[in-house]
């Protein structure tokens, strides 16, 4: 075979080899680490299993604010319970993605030089107890909306993972509403203070599910592999659907003038999103993304003593074992 | 930082009485640092009663590659299993 010979030869398996992994996951079998793969395929899934990962260590954050100065003890417990999740659910997914070939620390360089993107809305301030609540009622809601459908996704790791995240999110989702539910039960001050910070969380986490399905590009081949089972608008739509009843049911309102049932189609109609928000905060412009990063650094950096120091004990025990049996 | 810590994988009996599962895996510095660490990222829920982590460099796994020669010996062999064989209709269970 003649070197150009050669090289379609290599082409054509190639791909054949692409069109078996695709029948393979069209037949619902899942791909382990270690199967061939397409180059797109690891790549993409690095991308956004990290992406992933990165927004549930950055999305302690905003909360963390907020530990030492929740109302009461319950309130307290179960919003370290739910950061303390998050910090799991990070790891899950840390570890998933290392199985396709990349490292923790190149995952962390990634975060912390911004190469590597994390959810838009941990960009965003929270000013008051309230804003707890939204978060776990709108932002963990949309998270859950989108998450579900990737406890079916072909990359075996990823999906094993998501199971476990999707199991323990619910309790995040009900404790962010219950704190509206109590607030809005509450002095007109309290009401006042569940519905700020409905208005300030409501666009954004309409955002978070991403944008528009003419907008987005990876839409077609995350269909193919199971990345994606519904589009970006499909999962607005569904998330809008279950918020708005439950908005009304402890008497927010949704700071949307357009927001109206519509009969024919069975779903509610909105208004027009600020995408150029959106992609001002994507691109680093949001009003906490240089305060994020700079948090997760330092907590990074400050923390490289203390890594170093526990290596060098292990070594040390090690050194010592060794030199017992030698004995 | 001079070097990362070790990646570890963990192993999980959910309750006595069934096996230990693959649950996933982890970074620490030592095998004890990795029973905590273990404790604190897979099982919050009480999901175990029993870890196991093993430093992921010393597992051998077969290649996928060679699943052929592996694994398809035994595709052919159906007389390994009851189906196999004929048994008069009045048995019923056996």
């Amino acid at each position: 075979m003649s070197h150009t010979e050669k090289k379609i030869f290599n082409a054509d398996q190639t791909r054949s080899l692409e069109q078996m992994f695709d029948a393979k996951i069209a037949r619902d079998e899942k791909i382990e680490p270690k199967d061939w793969m397409p180059e797109k395929y690891r790549k993409t899934h690095i991308r956004q299993i990290s992406q992933h990962a990165h927004s549930e260590i950055v999305g302690m954050l905003p909360e963390a604010n907020w530990i030492s100065r929740a109302p009461s003890l319950r309130r307290k417990v179960a919003l370290l319970a739910k950061v303390q999740d998050e910090a799991g659910h990070g790891l899950y997914l840390y570890s998933a993605c290392e199985t396709l070939g990349i490292s923790r620390e190149e995952l962390y360089e990634q975060l912390h030089s911004g190469k590597a993107k994390y959810s838009s809305i941990f960009n965003y301030p929270t000013l008051t107890w309230a804003d707890m609540g939204a978060i776990g009622w709108l932002v963990d809601g949309a998270a859950i909306i989108n998450q579900v459908p990737l406890c079916s996704t072909s990359f075996g790791p990823y999906a094993r993972a998501m199971v476990r995240v999707c199991k323990e999110e619910s309790f995040h989702q009900r404790q962010g509403y219950e704190i509206m539910m109590t607030l809005c039960n509450g002095t007109q001050e309290q009401k006042d203070m569940a519905q700020d910070a409905l208005n300030r969380w409501w666009w954004p986490a309409l955002m978070m599910l991403g944008p528009t399905d003419e907008q987005s590009t990876h839409t077609e081949q995350s269909m193919i592999w199971k990345l994606k089972r519904k589009t970006n608008d499909e999962l607005r739509q569904q998330f809008i659907d279950q918020t708005v009843p439950q908005a009304d049911i402890i008497g927010l309102n949704i700071p949307d003038s357009d927001l109206k049932y519509n009969n024919e189609t069975g779903h509610y109609d909105f208004g027009e999103i600020d995408w150029e928000e959106f992609w001002q905060v994507v691109k680093g412009h949001g009003m906490c993304n240089k305060e994020r990063i700079s948090a997760r650094k330092n907590a990074w950096d400050n923390g490289e003593w203390v890594r170093d120091a526990a290596l060098a004990y292990a070594e040390k025990q090690a050194e010592s074992q060794d030199a017992k049996q030698a004995v | 930082m001079k070097k990362n810590w070790p990646l570890w994988e963990v192993f999980v009996r959910s309750k006595n009485g069934l096996e230990h599962r693959h649950f996933g895996s982890l970074h620490a510095p030592d095998a004890d640092m990795a029973l905590k660490n273990a404790r604190d990222v897979y099982t919050r829920r009480n999901e175990g009663v029993s870890i196991w982590v093993v430093e992921s460099k010393n597992i051998k796994a077969s290649n996928p590659d060679d699943n052929g020669e592996m694994f398809e010996p035994a595709t052919d062999k159906a007389y390994r299993h009851p189906t196999f064989y004929d048994l008069p209709d009045d048995i019923e269970h056996m």
